[in-house]
């Protein structure tokens, strides 16, 4: 059973084939035996998943059941969770367990989801690795085999490492500059970031209010798009959150694709991209115009800057969401504070990883006297460039096309004595945040054994476009499909 | 671009964030490097262009005056690190 | 050498929303420690602000109200600063693109005149919380009740230019706040927070000195003396030769004494940036129309309509004028006492003096204004005569009876007004008095004429019985005697 989709599970569910406490055992257990090659979870809810279970059973039985009843899951640890350790990754909130869920998670427990646990991240989604985590490094299942121990990507490597081990079928992420669609295409499984404000960001954790968007993972894209049934939606507790009506997205999946404009973005075929990654991307594209969709080149001629632009407002709004954890009202605290200045100042020294002090230090920078218009204000401003860059692609095509990563997964330890070399791991994915666009990770190829993703683009709250060419591809090609060895 | 050991002092204490001796040339070293990463940014001409703030170009939605909170004090304290009578407590304050 | 004072105020004022700017927590007062602190307000990991229309639409009240231009598209900032009563580590406020902009308060001075305050801006933001600093053993005690309160502050531009000046400003802006209903204006709770800036130049220059602050003066009577502490403060200085340092102060009403604050981040270096997690505010036409239909009447156009209206000159109007509840009582006493000068010296005199003597305000008054109407009407028509008014008002005050007519009946208190009688009691009076009579009529001064008069007054009353009209009494004086 571990091996199938939702899709498939909410099948065999409902045909009463299989048990929801039977399957959540199963997943359950195979965390157990597996797990500690990954350390793709941080916390497992092993009770609280199977009174779910029971419950989800019973729902069904009573013949209440919906597409979710039953169908475990797990949620990135990001995503403040009643009565759940939530931890983002850090010691700061190594102990925090919220009083209140967020809206996400409210939602999935509504639809009858049985969430097994919180899956691993970088400290405060801050990572393009997880080597950040305070909760230690994941491994992706990919490579292992090869004695290597490899990265998942991150920020999302946990949520990507479990569905690529077959350790849940789908799992809650968050995307602020790649953090859904690198770590799906370094483990092979298929993510989606949606528009700014599609999902309600209330109870995730903040790392960078304008870019943070809640999104989905999973193997397949009709799962993507079953997830993103739940997720998306107006919140009222979500001042930036879009009042858009939402489409099933599962409706318009086998919408055929004749007469698709594709576009590729010419800066993302760029010397970054080695010659073999190009070719898997180009191979896909090649399958998207057998499906008969017509392709071209574009410009996004301001896309260069987008690493430089995020740099500043990423760490700038970060520099700010992060000041509240300062040991008063929850989370970590210093041993015997000596008075107010050694009780923050230690707190956040001990409390807070260096991935995310380098952050906070940045930010602060980029903000105080002096620098604001040169950094902050400047950027803002190129922000809204490379918005209008893809405003522009989008009236002459109807998604653009492109590589995830320059490179498929690097070994653990390679770049994380270099900041800014980690950070060029985001240069294809980094702009979509900044426009706010949606995009998807979709598995297209491997590279001497390692998946390769295709990051599909779309225009403003367009993702049943993407699920749709998405899915369409996966009918015909099944690198979803592999499992790692 | 370079930053000086004066303003990571600096923005350490803006910050509130405790930095050891021994910290501080590494992070000139990798805040310089970010730095450096993001002076990509002169480059660009923004004459005329307005600053983005927000990616989508909405207007703020205004909440009923309703009070829909109710007292969850001792929730919020079960993880609070020090309270007594109701209230935080942190090292004295001196004004 | 002589020296200007210049003076520019910032007002928090806290809105009287039921609800926080940016959560649903209630702001009642004085509820138990953190019983009204929301995920929300506790800045929870996760949590977001949603804003509260009804703090927009108070602070739209408040710019019509001081002739201000609205901002129609506000922006709110974070303000980054450490501070246990912050639970974010930033306070949302609005900087470059406030909800008010520049608009004027005219302020009527005690030698009659009156002068125009310009209101640099007023911008919406949230409260702090609050630091209790009792034992827990040496350590200090947070309550966010308070915290994301609506606030308002005001902020004018140095056009004052005395204490006098400054207290004005600061009674107009707190009648006003109150009239209009976005405040309680209860200052012993915090909801009007006065800080002043102080600056002193050589007499006619026109170069600002160097400013300081002082912060969070809570009474007018501390900013008054306050002000006066810090201008022979500076003046000292100066006069010393030594330099004003721009700083924060502290002044302690209670020892009339200031000292520098420890500032709040050695150096203040806020990083203000627009909040990502509020879009801007966009105020339209409809929003500020519906605003304008809830401002009651303004004291300024009080004034306007009672000068008109009841034909009272430009003190007593303003007198009766600036606090909303004495001007209803006021009308109601017109409307009854048929005699609107009578009315307002009664209002401003007898009515007010009891107020002040038993530090009541007029809500608490024991008496209402259509029983001192009714009272004023019987003055009117000379049925009692001022003094034994006051004896009516006596009465009414202490609840011995509550109706004018029944008191005079019951006390005797009517006058007598039947001319015949009054004319032989005069009579009388002034044969007993041949050499008064004799006197008065020798002198050639009508001044000093007038004032013999009162010689006559007294035995007539005592004949009366307290009880002659003395403006009869005083008619039949003078004809008689000038005969």
């Amino acid at each position: 059973m571990h091996n199938k989709s939702v899709a498939e599970l909410t099948r065999e569910l409902e045909s009463g084939k299989i048990s929801s406490v039977e399957l959540t055992r199963e997943f359950l257990d195979r965390i157990k035996t597996e797990d500690q090659q990954y350390n793709s979870f941080i916390t497992v809810t092993e009770d609280q998943a199977m009174a779910d279970a029971k419950s989800a059973d019973e729902q069904r039985a009573a013949g209440k059941a919906s597409v979710w009843t039953g169908v475990p899951f797990a949620h990135k640890d990001i995503f403040c969770t009643n009565g759940v350790a939530t931890t983002a990754g850090s010691k700061m909130l190594a102990n925090f367990v919220p009083p209140y869920d967020s809206t996400v998670t409210a939602n999935f427990r509504a639809a009858g989801a049985v969430c097994l646990g919180k899956t691993n991240m970088d400290e405060f989604a801050m990572g393009s690795s997880n080597e950040s985590s305070f909760f230690g490094p994941v491994t992706n299942p990919w490579g292992l085999s090869a004695g290597e121990k490899r990265v998942p990507g991150g920020s999302s490597g946990g949520s990507a490492a479990a569905i690529a081990a077959r350790l849940v079928p789908a799992a809650t992420a968050t995307d602020t500059g790649g953090s859904i669609r690198q770590p799906a295409a370094l483990c092979g499984i298929t993510g989606l970031k949606p528009t700014y404000g599609r999902v309600s960001r209330y109870g995730i954790i903040a790392f960078a209010s304008s870019l943070d968007q809640g999104g989905t993972m999973a193997r397949t894209a009709e799962d993507n798009a079953l997830m993103l049934n739940v997720m998306a939606g107006f919140d009222p507790k979500d001042s930036t959150s879009a009042n858009q009506a939402v489409p099933d997205y599962t409706a318009t999946l086998n919408e055929p694709l004749k007469g698709l404009r594709v576009g590729l973005p010419k800066e993302y075929f760029s010397d970054q991209l080695s010659p073999a990654m190009e070719q898997q991307i180009r191979n896909a594209v090649k399958e998207y115009e057998k499906l008969g969709a017509t392709v071209k080149e574009v410009s996004l001629p301001h896309a260069k800057l987008a690493i430089a632009a995020y740099y500043v407002i990423a760490p700038a709004e970060a520099s700010a969401n992060l000041s509240r954890f300062d040991g008063v009202r929850y989370g970590y605290r210093c041993e015997s504070p000596q008075d107010l200045n050694d009780l923050y100042t230690r707190t956040r020294a001990e409390g807070f990883g260096d991935e995310v002090k380098r952050r906070i230090l940045v930010g602060t920078y980029a903000l105080s006297a002096g620098y604001f218009d040169a950094y902050y204000l400047k950027a803002q401003k190129v922000r809204r460039l490379i918005q209008q860059d893809f405003i522009n692609a989008f009236k002459e095509v109807d998604v653009l096309m492109s590589p995830v990563s320059p490179s498929p997964a690097f070994v653990q330890g390679a770049n994380t004595n270099d900041p800014v070399t980690m950070y060029l791991e985001d240069i294809f994915t980094i702009a979509v945040n900044l426009a706010g666009v949606p995009a998807m990770s979709v598995p297209a190829g491997f590279v001497d054994g390692l998946p390769v993703g295709l990051q599909i683009i779309g225009n403003y709250f367009e993702e049943a476009r993407l699920l749709n060419a998405a899915h369409q591809f996966q009918q015909v090609t099944d690198w979803h499909q592999k499992l790692p060895q | 671009m370079t930053i000086s050991r004066e303003d990571i002092e600096k923005v350490a204490v803006l910050a509130r964030i405790r930095l050891d001796e021994e910290q501080i040339p590494a992070l000139e070293d990798d805040l310089g490097n970010i730095l450096s990463l993001v002076d990509q940014l002169r480059a660009a001409d923004t004459d005329n262009v307005e600053p983005l703030s927000h990616p989508l170009d909405a207007v703020q939605r205004l909440r009923a005056d309703n009070v829909t909170e109710t007292n969850q004090r001792e929730a919020f304290q079960a993880i609070a690190p020090a309270t007594e009578d109701g209230l935080y407590l942190v090292p004295r304050v001196i004004e | 050498m002589q020296w200007d004072i210049v003076i520019g105020l910032e007002i928090h004022v806290q809105l009287a929303t039921k609800t926080k700017i940016f959560s649903g927590s209630s702001t009642a007062f004085g509820a138990e420690p953190n019983t009204q602190a929301s995920a929300v307000d506790l800045a929870m990991p996760g949590t977001l602000p949603v804003p509260n229309e009804q703090a927009f639409r108070y602070a739209v009240m408040f710019g019509l109200a001081v002739n201000a231009e609205i901002g129609r598209r506000s922006v709110f900032d974070r303000k980054n600063y450490f501070y246990p009563d912050l639970p974010k580590g930033y306070q949302t406020t609005q900087l470059d693109h406030p909800i008010v902009g520049p608009g004027f308060v005219d302020i009527d001075l005690a030698n009659g005149s009156s002068k125009r305050v310009r209101i640099h801006h007023a911008h919406l933001e949230e409260d702090a919380g609050k630091s209790l600093h009792e034992d827990f053993h040496g350590m200090t005690g947070i309550d966010l009740n308070r915290a994301g309160t609506p606030l308002i502050e005001i902020v004018t531009e140095p056009d004052m230019n005395s204490a006098e000046e400054a207290v004005a400003f600061a009674k107009k802006l707190h009648s006003l706040v109150s009239s209009i209903g976005i405040c309680d204006g209860d200052m012993s709770q915090g909801s009007l927070r006065f800080d002043v800036n102080i600056s002193l130049k050589p007499k006619g220059s026109d170069e600002l000195g160097t400013r300081t602050e002082t912060k969070n003066l809570n009474s007018f009577r501390f900013m008054e003396q306050a002000i006066a502490h810090e201008v022979e403060r500076q003046m000292d200085i100066l006069e010393d030769g030594g330099r004003i340092i721009q700083e924060t102060r502290l002044y302690n009403g209670e020892r009339d004494e200031s000292r520098s604050m420890r500032s709040k981040e050695e150096a203040n270096d806020y990083r203000y940036f627009p909040c990502p997690d509020l879009l801007p505010v966009v105020i339209d036409d409809a929003f500020i129309e519906s605003a304008r239909d809830l401002l009651p009447e303004l004291p300024d156009e009080r004034k306007a309509r009672f000068m008109e209206q009841y034909s009272l000159n430009d003190y007593d109007a303003r007198l009766l004028s600036d606090d909303a509840k004495l001007s209803a009582f006021f009308e109601a006493v017109a409307e009854h006492g048929k005699d609107a000068k009578l009315a307002a010296n009664w209002v401003l005199g007898e009515f007010s003096a009891r107020l002040n003597a038993e530090d009541k305000s007029v809500a608490q008054a024991p008496i209402s204004g259509e029983q001192l109407g009714q009272l004023v009407a019987r003055i009117a028509d000379n049925t009692v005569s001022s003094s034994g008014a006051k004896k009516v008002l006596e009465a009414l005050w202490n609840g011995d009876g509550d109706n004018a007519d029944a008191i005079i009946d019951a006390q005797g208190l009517k006058q007598v007004s039947d001319t015949g009688a009054l004319e032989a009691m005069v009579d009388e009076v002034l044969a007993g008095m041949p050499d008064q009579v004799a006197q008065y009529q020798q002198e050639a001064d009508p001044k000093k004429q007038k004032k013999m008069l009162g010689g006559f007054m007294g035995p007539l009353m005592k004949a009366s019985k307290g009880q002659g009209n003395p403006k009869l009494f005083n008619e039949i004086l003078v004809r008689k005697l000038g005969g």
